[in-house]
């Protein structure tokens, strides 16, 4: 049966958008927040403390992707304990 | 929907909002391109080829769920109820989530059907199916329409876009990545979708308690509110349910959501089941929807949580509650209104684009569930039989495109309903609570014949009807959300007593067809699931993980109930 092996790997497109995003709003927490923002959020620096969040949210992800890499059966394999 | 206009929700989006947005549209066009590579025959588009892995398949099992109604329907309820919304999870999800993949999971996988109404039609023939298919398909593009629908008015609330464009807009990104990658696509994307929910509400979460002086804060604030401290026990809910009985509002809650809704909902609804169907082996499907529930039974904290602190901070929001509706603000805004109130620039922009998922979330799982049905159920089974297969990877396309259009068109018949929640609630009562019951009875009871199985299912459905009407028309008086647990209820006994009752006169179904569809003439062996290789380990146990789910939520329930 012809069927193309493997599906790329989730854990590293989770782990790349959200080392995006976490990078963008640490930085716009440490550098860009002025009175008026912080005091919206009641004095936290949420921008700061959501974006070191999601920074290791995608560490970990880009971890167990390296750490566990997909394994793609042979097609043969897949059919018989499916 | 009433007019919201005059209450001013508009959120200060700015450029860098803009841009974290358009990273996350990028992303998701991107996982539809990328995926499309994976697609080679039907079954590959379809249903992923059945090659995905467990904690894959159980994040997209509770995404596809978590849409618009979800969200905003739940912090409504939380902003209006309180605590006792958590129903909807710990006796509404949790129960039902770990007995399909328990007890049910080895029969829909384990006979390799490709679709909830395929079992029907394995198990009783053409009737039950033809009633099946088509109940679920004409469902699921309503409900398509009205996530649609809701995702436009609140970018037309939130950001000023005008929402025919709004509708186009999301149903176009929707239908771009569901067609090119198919169910691979919208399950990988049901998961990005997760992790964007989540960081989007749980800071939001973090801010709001820190505003209302931590847990304890918001328990003294609460109590002191207009709700009162009902408002922080989840039991008896008599506000919940509109029945002033205590007793019988528990009896309401436990059967009629408990029982009856939520395990119709999650147990027969294809747009979940299907997400397990494409789980890579018998163990992986069981274990799809258990591990679903363990954030399942997580998710109130961050989104009914902000719902009662929206009534609390939320200025328009504390009127409304105290009985002043003059803002024109319902409670239906309370999440986009705590995220307009206490999110600055940056988490702003990650907030809009949670939303914005948890809506493309539904739309995406409502079509890629529709397709499915349609291209299988109705089309090759009614319509055009035994054509190759590239014929029906054509037609799963096609059919995509036909109920993303379809849905636009419903998402302006949305429009008239007040109460998101009480429109959707109505028909899944309609389709879903007598569909368990025939599953139930289909599953257990080798007897239960063909005739049985239709006529089960048409009177249960009309029995949903009645109560619906009678309600409508005040001549049963149940506000709040029980006339549909009644209704689902009605429909549940109505079909148990006519399948029953039909089984008696007519003749069962040959025992050598249901080998492998009931429990009492499937082998034992067929039943099991390996548990060698990428099954093996205690921790991959689908029975000790429902234990575990199961005890979470009595400690939750004791804890927070």
């Amino acid at each position: 049966m012809a069927h193309k092996a493997g599906l790329f790997d989730l854990r590293l497109v989770i782990a790349v958008l959200f080392g995006v995003y976490g990078v963008v709003l640490a930085v716009v927490g440490l550098g860009f927040t002025d009175e008026t923002d912080l005091a919206k959020s009641d004095g936290l620096n949420i921008n700061l403390w959501s974006g070191v969040g999601m920074a290791a949210l995608a560490a970990l992800f880009a971890t167990w992707a390296i750490l566990r890499p997909i394994v793609v059966p042979d097609a043969s394999d897949a059919r018989e304990d499916a | 929907m009433p007019v919201l206009a005059e209450a001013d929700l508009r959120l200060d989006a700015g450029p860098l909002d803009y841009a974290l947005l358009a990273i996350y549209f990028a992303f998701v066009l991107g996982i539809g391109f990328l995926a499309r590579r994976s697609v080679s025959s039907s079954l590959d588009f379809l249903l992923s080829g059945r090659s995905l892995p467990a904690w894959v398949t159980g994040l997209a099992f509770i995404s596809a769920n978590l849409g618009a109604i979800e969200l905003l329907g739940m912090a409504a309820n939380g902003a209006q109820y309180g605590m006792a919304t958590v129903h909807y999870y710990w006796i509404g999800a949790i129960p039902a989530m770990v007995f399909l993949g328990l007890v049910m999971m080895p029969f829909y996988y384990g006979s390799k059907v490709r679709s909830v109404p395929e079992f029907l039609r394995r198990r009783f023939g053409k009737g039950a199916h033809l009633v099946n298919a088509i109940s679920f398909a004409v469902a699921q593009v309503l409900i398509a329409g009205v996530n649609l629908y809701a995702l436009a008015f609140l970018l037309n609330l939130m950001l000023g876009w005008p929402i025919p464009l709004s509708v186009v807009i999301a149903a176009f990104i929707v239908l771009t990545y569901t067609t090119l990658g198919g169910l691979s696509a919208a399950i990988y994307n049901e998961v990005l979708q997760f992790f964007v929910i989540v960081a989007a509400l749980l800071p939001l979460t973090i801010v709001g308690l820190h505003k209302v002086g931590g847990w304890q804060g918001l328990v003294d604030k609460v109590t002191a509110g207009p709700g009162g401290s009902e408002q922080l026990s989840a039991w008896p809910a008599t506000e919940l349910t509109g029945i002033q009985n205590p007793v019988l509002s528990v009896i309401g809650i436990v059967f009629g959501l408990g029982f009856v809704l939520s395990f119709g909902y999650w147990t027969t609804n294809f747009a979940e089941v299907q997400r397990a169907l494409s789980a890579k082996s018998m163990s992986a499907a069981r274990r799809t929807p258990i591990i679903g529930a363990y954030p399942k039974a997580l998710i109130p904290f961050v989104v009914i949580i902000p719902g009662i602190i929206a009534a609390l901070v939320v200025p328009e929001m504390a009127a409304l509650k105290a009985g002043d509706d003059s803002s024109g603000i319902a409670y239906n805004n309370a999440l986009p209104a705590l995220i307009g109130e206490l999110l600055p620039n940056g988490m702003l922009g990650i907030a809009i684009t949670g939303l914005l998922a948890s809506f493309m979330a539904g739309v995406a799982a409502n079509v890629s569930s529709f397709n499915t049905v349609f291209t299988y159920d109705l089309w090759q089974d009614y319509i055009r039989k035994d054509r190759p297969d590239e014929y029906y990877l054509r037609i799963g396309r096609l059919a995509t495109i036909g109920g993303t259009v379809v849905a636009i068109g419903t998402a302006f018949l949305a429009a008239g309903y007040g109460n998101i929640m009480d429109y959707i609630q109505a028909l899944f009562s309609f389709f879903n609570a007598p569909l368990f019951a025939t599953f139930i009875l289909a599953m257990f009871w080798k007897r239960m014949s063909a005739a049985a199985g239709w006529i089960g299912l048409v009177a249960g459905t009309l029995a949903a009807v009645l109560v619906f009407v009678l309600a409508e028309t005040g001549v049963v008086d149940l506000p709040g959300q029980g006339a549909s647990f009644v209704g689902a209820g009605a429909a549940f006994a109505v079909d148990i007593l006519v399948s029953v009752a039909v089984t008696m006169v007519t003749r069962p179904v040959p025992e050598e067809r249901l080998v492998g569809l009931v429990y009492s003439l499937t082998p034992k062996e067929s039943r099991r699931h390996s548990a060698t290789g990428e099954d093996a380990g205690w921790y991959r146990s689908p029975v000790l993980l429902g234990i575990g789910v199961l005890a979470l939520t009595l400690v939750l329930n004791i804890v927070f109930g």
